[in-house]
C-alpha cells in the first residue's frame, strides 16, 4: 500500500481496503444475517463502540503521526485541534428544533442555522450525508486555519520547546471554549448534543427497525478516506520533502526545500485531519464538550504512535486498536473483585487496578520495546519479507 | 530477556483477550444452572475527577445489595449481580464503559456521578432498549430527549432555586459571590441558575470561575471578603471543595459558604471540623431520617475495610451513599413491578414505579425526572464534624 | 489596599511552590535536555506519602523520611525508566517520562481509592500570621525565604564544588564529559535526587497550603513550573526562580481581576501564551545563556 510504485500493488492495497470495509459492514449485521452468530457481534457489543472508538483515534494517531513521524515536527497541540474540529462540528450540526433545548443557557444558539437542516433535515439521506459531511470537512478546514496562525510563531522553535509550545496553545484553546462569555456559540460549559451521530446512518425501514447498519462503516469509510489522503501525500513528493527535513533540516535546506512553508504544510494538514477526527470524536462521544480535550488526550494519542512504532501508518491504525481495546475491554475484569470457586479473593483486584496493570504494560513497550509494534515498517512489507523467505 | 518479556506481554494479552472473551460469552440470558441471577449495571466513575463521589454512590448499591441479596419476581427468586463498570468520569471513557454493562447482559443501569458521562453513555443504553436510573445527575439534558434515561434526584434549576431563596430568607443576602469550575457544567448550570434567581430578587452577584486543578482560591475568597459578599456559593466537586473550605478557614472568612448536593461529602465536613466555617449544603437526604439505615450502613462500613477505603477512611454518609442505596431498591420496584427481568419490560414499567426510601418518596414524570419538591439543607456542626438538619426547602 | 496586598500574598504563595518545583525541572533539563513530566507527579507522590506516614508515624520522622523516600523515588524512576534510553532519541526518553507520570497517578488513584487526601497540619508552618490585615500561613512566608536559601546553596554547589563542575561539564557535552572521565550516569543521579529533594520539600510547603492531595495534583504545577524555567531561561536557577515567581504573582492577579470582565478562566491560559511570547521573542528566557543547539 505504501512505497509501492506498480499498478499492481496500489491496486492490491485497494482491494485489501475495499475487502477490510465490506468486513465491517458484514461483521456489524452478523447477527441479522445469521441468528447463531456468537455474542460478540451483537450489534450493541462493546466491539463495535471499540471499533469506532478506533477509527477515530486511528485517524488522530496518523495525523499525529505525519507531523512526528514523517516531519520531525513534535506537536502537543492534537487534543487542541482536536476540540476545535469536535465543536464546529457540533455548533454547525445540531438541528434547528433542539438548539433551544441544548443551549438552554443562553436563550438559544447565536447560531442561527444549522447544516443538515439546510438540506432538508438530518432525517433526509441528502441532509444527513451533505450536512455531516461538509461540517466534517469545515471541522478540519477549522483546525487547519488556525493551525496556520499558531504554526507562524511557534514553528520556527526546536523539538522540545515546539512540544510545549503547542501544548500552550491546546490549552489556551480549551480555556477559551469555556468561556461562558461565548456561550451563545459554544455553549459553555454545557455539553452540544443531539447533533447527527453515528448510528443516524443506520438505514431503517418505515417502522424504526434498523434493516442495514452502518454506524461502524461510516467512522470506517471517513478514517480510512483521510489515512489514504495522508499516505498519498507522504509518497508524493511533499512527502519526501518532509522525510527530509526529519532526516536533516540543513541538508534538507540545502537541497532547497522551503523549512518553513514545509513545515507549516505539514503541521496544517496534520492538524486539519486531527480536525476531522475531533468531529468524529464528538459522534463518537455523543456531545461535544471541552472537558475531555485535555493534555491526557494528546499523551494517550502521542503513546498510540509510540507503541505503532513512529513512522508507521499501519503500526499507528494497529497499535490504535491494541491500546484501546486493552485499556477499555479486556482488562476491564481487573477492575472488579474476583471470588475464586474456593472462597478465596484474587489479591489486589479492585477499583483502579486495571489501569495501573495497563501502565505497566505501556511502560514495558516504552522500554523495551523501543521501535514499537512496526517500526518504520508498514504492513505490506511484512509480506513482502515472507514472500521472499518463502522463496528461499 | 527481550524474547522472554515479549513472549509475557503476549501472554498477557491473550490472557486479557480470552477473558475479554470469555466475559462477552457468557452474557445473554439470565439464567443460569442452580440459583437464577439477574444482574444491574453500576455505571460510576471510579477513577478520574468524580470518582471520590462515584465511589461513594457505588457504595451505597453495594450496602443496598448485601442487605437485599435477592429479588423475588413472578414468584421465582433472582440473586442480584452487581457489575460495576468505570467510565472514568470522562466523556472519552464513557461509552466503552456503558457498553461492557450492554455485553454483561444486565438488566438495569443505576447511575452516574456526573451528568456529563451519564449523557455520553445514553445513546448507548438507548441503542440496547436498557433502561438507565440516574442516581445523581442533575442536569436537565441527561433525561431530556432520551427515552430510557430517568433518574432519582432534583436538578440543577431546583437546587438553585433552593439554595436562593434560602440566602435570601436566611440571610438576608443582597451580594453573593459565585465561584464554579471552568468548563463544568454541573458547577456553572447551578452557577447561572442561582443568578437567575438571586438577581430576580433584587440581589447583586460577583460570579467568578476558577481553571480546572486550581489549588489556590485565596484570591478568590479574599475577593469575596473584599467585596463584601454576604454569602459565598460554590457548586464545586469534592476536591475543590476541601480546598475552599480549609482555605476559607485559614482566612477568616465570615460569610456563609453554601454548597450543593456535592458538597454534602465527609471529605468536606472533614474539611471544616474543628474551623470557624459557617457551611450549608443543599442535599438529597438528612442523616437520621431513616436511624435504621443509618446504623446499618455504618456497621457495614466499619466491617468492610474496602468500603471504609471508598468512604474515604471514616463512616459519615454522604448524600450520594443514600442515593445510591434507594437507586437499588427503585430497580429492585421496577423488577417487581414489570414481573419479569427483561430489560425492555423493566423500562415498560419503570415509569409507573414509586417508592419511599431513605431520600424521601420517589416517583417519575413523564420525561423521567424525580418529582420532588423538598431539599434538605444542612450545616456542617464544625466543632465535632458531624450535620445538622437546617431546614426543609420547598420549590417555589 | 488590603485586597491588593492579599492578591500579592497568594501571588508569592503560589509563586514560590512553583519555584521549588521549578528549579529541579530546570536542573534536569539543562543536563538532560529532558522535559520531565514525571516531576510533577513525584511532587504528588511526596504529598501523598506525607500524609501516609504522618498517619503512623511522629511528624519529626515522617517528615524527613518523606524527603529521603521521594529522593529514592526519583533515583528508581532515573534508573529504571531514563537510563535505559540514554542513547536512545530525545523523544523517547520524553515519552517514557509521560509513561511514568501516568504510572505514578494510576498507582496514586488505586492505593488512594480516588478519594483526595487531607494533608496533616504541621505545626508552626500551618499557623496564621496576619500581614496588614489579610490572614496568611506562615508557609507562604516562609517558602520564598527558603527559596532564596536554597538557590545561594545550589549556585555554591554548582559553581564550587566538583560535583557542581561535573554537572556543568555533563550539562555543556556529554561526550567530552565522559572522555574526561567523568561518571555521567552519577552525576544524572545526583540531579534527580537534588531535584527531587526540593519538590519534597515543595510538597510539604504546598500542601499545608493547599491540603487536598488528588493525583493528578502535580500535573499542573508541573507544567507551570516548566514554563517558568523556560522563562527563566533553561539551566539558570535564579533565573528558574524569578520566572516561578513572575508566573505565579501574574497568575493571581489574572484570577483576582473584577468579574465582570470574567478573565479569570485565563490564568493558566496566560502562563502558556507568555511561555510563547517568551519563546518566539527571547528563545533563550531572561537570564539563560547563549546555547548553541545541540540538533
Amino acid at each position: 500500500m505504501i512505497q509501492k510504485k506498480s499498478k499492481k500493488g496500489t491496486f492490491i492495497a485497494m482491494a485489501c481496503i475495499l475487502a477490510f470495509l465490506a468486513l465491517i459492514v458484514l461483521m456489524e449485521n452478523l447477527t441479522a444475517l445469521v441468528p447463531g452468530a456468537p455474542a460478540v457481534f451483537k450489534p450493541t457489543s462493546q466491539l463495535f463502540v471499540v471499533l469506532k472508538k478506533t477509527a477515530v483515534y486511528g485517524l488522530a494517531a496518523v495525523s499525529m503521526n505525519l507531523l512526528t513521524g514523517f516531519t520531525g515536527l513534535f506537536s502537543l497541540g492534537t487534543a487542541g485541534f482536536m476540540l476545535l474540529g469536535a465543536y464546529t462540528y457540533a455548533i454547525l450540526t445540531v438541528p434547528m428544533a433542539s438548539k433551544d433545548q441544548v443551549y438552554y443557557l443562553f436563550g438559544g444558539s447565536a447560531v442561527k442555522f444549522s447544516l443538515p437542516d439546510l438540506f432538508g433535515g438530518a432525517e433526509t439521506l441528502p441532509g444527513l450525508v451533505l450536512g455531516v459531511l461538509i461540517a466534517i470537512i469545515l471541522a478540519g478546514c477549522v483546525a487547519a486555519a488556525f493551525a496556520w496562525l499558531i504554526g507562524l510563531p511557534v514553528l520556527r522553535l526546536k523539538s522540545d520547546y515546539l512540544a510545549i509550545a503547542t501544548l500552550g496553545f491546546a490549552e489556551i484553546i480549551r480555556a477559551v471554549f469555556q468561556w461562558q462569555k461565548l456561550g451563545p456559540i459554544t455553549n459553555g460549559a454545557n455539553m452540544l448534543k443531539n447533533f447527527p451521530i453515528f448510528s443516524s446512518f443506520n438505514i431503517k425501514d418505515a417502522g424504526g427497525k434498523v434493516i442495514l447498519r452502518l454506524s461502524t462503516f461510516v467512522p470506517f469509510l471517513v478514517a480510512t478516506i483521510c489515512i489514504v489522503l495522508i499516505v498519498l501525500l507522504i509518497n508524493s513528493s511533499y512527502g519526501r520533502a518532509f522525510k527530509s527535513i526529519r532526516e536533516d533540516e540543513i541538508a534538507a535546506e540545502a537541497m532547497g526545500i522551503n523549512l518553513f512553508k514545509h513545515k507549516q504544510l505539514s503541521f496544517c494538514i496534520s492538524s486539519f485531519f486531527s480536525g476531522v477526527a475531533g468531529a468524529l470524536f464528538a459522534m463518537y462521544a455523543t456531545n461535544a464538550q471541552a472537558k475531555p480535550f485535555t493534555s491526557a488526550m494528546t499523551y494517550e494519542i502521542l503513546l498510540i504512535v509510540v507503541i505503532g512504532g513512529i513512522g508507521s501508518v499501519t503500526g499507528s491504525c494497529i497499535a490504535t486498536f491494541l491500546y484501546v481495546a486493552c485499556s477499555e475491554w479486556w482488562l476491564r475484569f481487573l477492575d472488579n473483585e474476583i471470588i475464586l470457586d474456593s472462597g478465596a479473593k484474587v489479591p489486589f483486584l479492585r477499583a483502579g487496578f486495571r489501569m495501573v496493570v495497563f501502565s505497566v504494560i505501556i511502560m514495558v513497550v516504552v522500554l523495551f520495546f523501543r521501535r514499537g509494534i512496526m517500526g518504520t515498517k508498514e504492513l505490506p512489507d511484512l509480506f513482502k519479507r515472507k514472500r521472499k523467505e518463502g522463496a528461499k | 530477556m527481550k524474547k522472554f518479556l515479549a513472549l509475557a506481554l503476549s501472554g498477557v494479552m491473550m490472557l486479557g483477550l480470552l477473558v475479554g472473551c470469555g466475559q462477552t460469552g457468557t452474557t445473554s440470558g439470565s439464567g443460569e444452572t442452580g440459583d437464577k441471577i439477574v444482574k444491574i449495571g453500576v455505571y460510576e466513575p471510579t477513577s478520574g475527577d468524580s470518582a471520590s463521589g462515584g465511589k461513594k454512590e457505588v457504595l451505597g448499591m453495594q450496602y443496598a445489595n448485601a442487605e437485599t441479596p435477592t429479588v423475588t419476581v413472578n414468584g421465582e427468586e433472582y440473586k442480584v449481580e452487581l457489575v460495576i463498570s468505570d467510565n472514568g468520569s470522562s466523556t472519552d471513557k464513557a461509552p466503552t464503559a456503558a457498553s461492557n454493562l450492554v455485553d454483561a447482559g444486565v438488566a438495569l443501569v443505576l447511575g452516574s456521578y456526573g451528568s456529563g458521562v451519564s449523557m455520553a453513555g445514553g445513546p448507548i443504553f438507548n441503542d440496547a432498549g436498557l433502561a438507565a436510573i440516574g442516581v445523581t445527575c442533575t442536569n436537565p439534558n441527561v433525561t431530556a430527549g432520551n427515552d430510557y434515561y430517568y433518574r432519582i434526584c432534583f436538578l440543577d434549576n431546583f437546587q438553585a432555586e433552593v439554595l436562593a431563596n434560602f440566602a435570601m430568607d436566611k440571610f438576608d443576602a443582597d451580594v453573593a459571590y459565585l465561584l464554579g469550575e471552568t468548563g463544568n457544567e454541573y458547577d456553572q448550570g447551578l452557577v447561572a441558575f442561582f443568578e437567575q434567581v438571586f438577581t430576580a430578587a433584587g440581589g447583586t452577584v460577583i460570579k467568578k470561575s476558577f481553571p480546572t486543578n486550581n489549588s489556590d482560591f485565596t484570591t478568590y475568597l479574599n475577593e469575596a471578603k473584599d467585596a463584601g459578599a454576604d454569602v459565598i456559593f460554590t457548586p464545586v466537586s469534592i476536591a475543590y471543595a476541601t480546598q475552599i473550605v480549609t482555605q476559607a478557614a485559614s482566612l477568616g472568612i465570615t460569610a456563609p459558604i453554601l454548597g450543593s448536593d456535592t458538597l454534602d461529602d465527609n471529605m468536606v465536613l472533614e474539611a471544616a471540623k474543628g474551623t470557624d466555617i459557617q457551611l450549608f449544603v443543599s442535599t438529597f437526604y438528612q442523616e437520621g431520617g431513616s436511624p435504621e439505615f443509618d446504623a446499618g450502613i455504618k456497621n457495614y462500613i466499619n466491617t468492610n475495610s474496602t468500603a471504609k477505603d471508598s468512604n474515604g477512611g471514616n463512616d459519615t454518609i454522604s448524600a450520594v451513599t443514600a442515593m445510591g442505596y434507594d437507586a437499588y431498591y427503585v430497580a429492585l420496584e421496577a423488577m417487581k413491578a414489570a414481573n419479569s427481568v427483561e430489560p425492555e419490560a423493566i423500562k415498560a414499567a419503570l415509569s409507573g414505579v414509586t417508592y419511599t426510601g431513605v431520600s424521601g418518596a420517589i416517583a417519575f414524570d413523564e420525561i423521567g425526572d424525580a418529582i420532588r419538591d423538598t431539599a434538605y439543607i444542612k450545616t456542617a456542626k464544625t466543632a465535632d464534624g458531624t450535620w445538622a438538619l437546617e431546614t426543609v426547602q420547598k420549590a417555589g | 489596599m488590603e485586597y491588593i496586598i492579599s492578591v500579592l500574598l497568594s501571588g508569592i504563595s503560589v509563586g514560590g511552590q512553583y519555584a521549588l518545583i521549578a528549579i529541579g525541572y530546570t536542573m534536569v533539563y539543562g543536563i538532560l535536555r529532558l522535559i520531565n513530566f514525571a516531576h510533577g507527579d513525584v511532587f504528588m507522590v511526596a504529598g501523598l506519602m506525607g500524609i501516609y506516614l504522618s498517619a503512623s508515624t511522629p511528624l519529626y520522622v515522617a517528615l524527613p523520611l518523606v524527603i529521603a523516600m521521594t529522593a529514592v523515588l526519583a533515583f528508581l524512576i532515573e534508573r529504571v525508566a531514563y537510563k535505559p534510553l540514554r542513547s536512545a532519541p530525545r523523544m523517547s526518553v520524553m515519552i517514557s517520562a509521560i509513561g511514568v507520570s501516568y504510572l505514578l497517578q494510576n498507582t496514586a488513584t488505586y492505593i488512594t481509592g480516588a478519594q483526595p487526601m487531607t494533608y496533616p497540619s504541621i505545626p508552626f508552618l500551618s499557623d496564621t500570621v496576619v500581614i496588614a490585615g489579610t490572614p496568611t500561613k506562615w508557609a507562604v512566608l516562609l517558602t520564598p525565604v527558603l527559596v532564596a536559601v536554597l538557590v545561594i546553596g545550589l549556585t555554591q554547589l554548582i559553581n564550587h564544588t566538583k560535583v557542581g563542575m561535573a554537572m556543568r561539564a555533563v550539562s555543556k557535552d556529554f561526550e567530552t564529559a565522559q572522555l574526561m572521565g567523568i561518571k555521567i550516569n552519577n552525576i544524572i543521579s545526583v540531579t534527580f535526587v537534588i531535584g527531587s529533594l526540593l519538590a519534597a520539600v515543595g510538597s510539604v510547603l504546598y500542601f499545608t497550603n493547599y491540603s487536598a492531595v488528588t493525583p493528578t495534583i502535580g500535573a499542573l504545577p508541573g507544567l507551570k513550573a516548566f514554563v517558568a524555567a523556560v522563562f527563566g531561561g533553561i539551566g539558570s536557577i535564579p533565573g528558574a526562580v524569578i520566572g516561578a515567581f513572575i508566573i505565579g504573582i501574574c497568575e493571581t492577579i489574572i484570577k483576582g481581576l473584577p468579574a465582570a470582565w470574567d478573565v479569570s478562566v485565563f490564568s493558566d491560559a496566560f502562563t502558556f501564551a507568555l511561555l510563547i511570547i517568551v519563546l518566539v521573542f527571547k528563545p533563550t528566557g531572561l537570564f539563560g545563556e547563549k546555547a548553541t543547539d545541540k540538533v
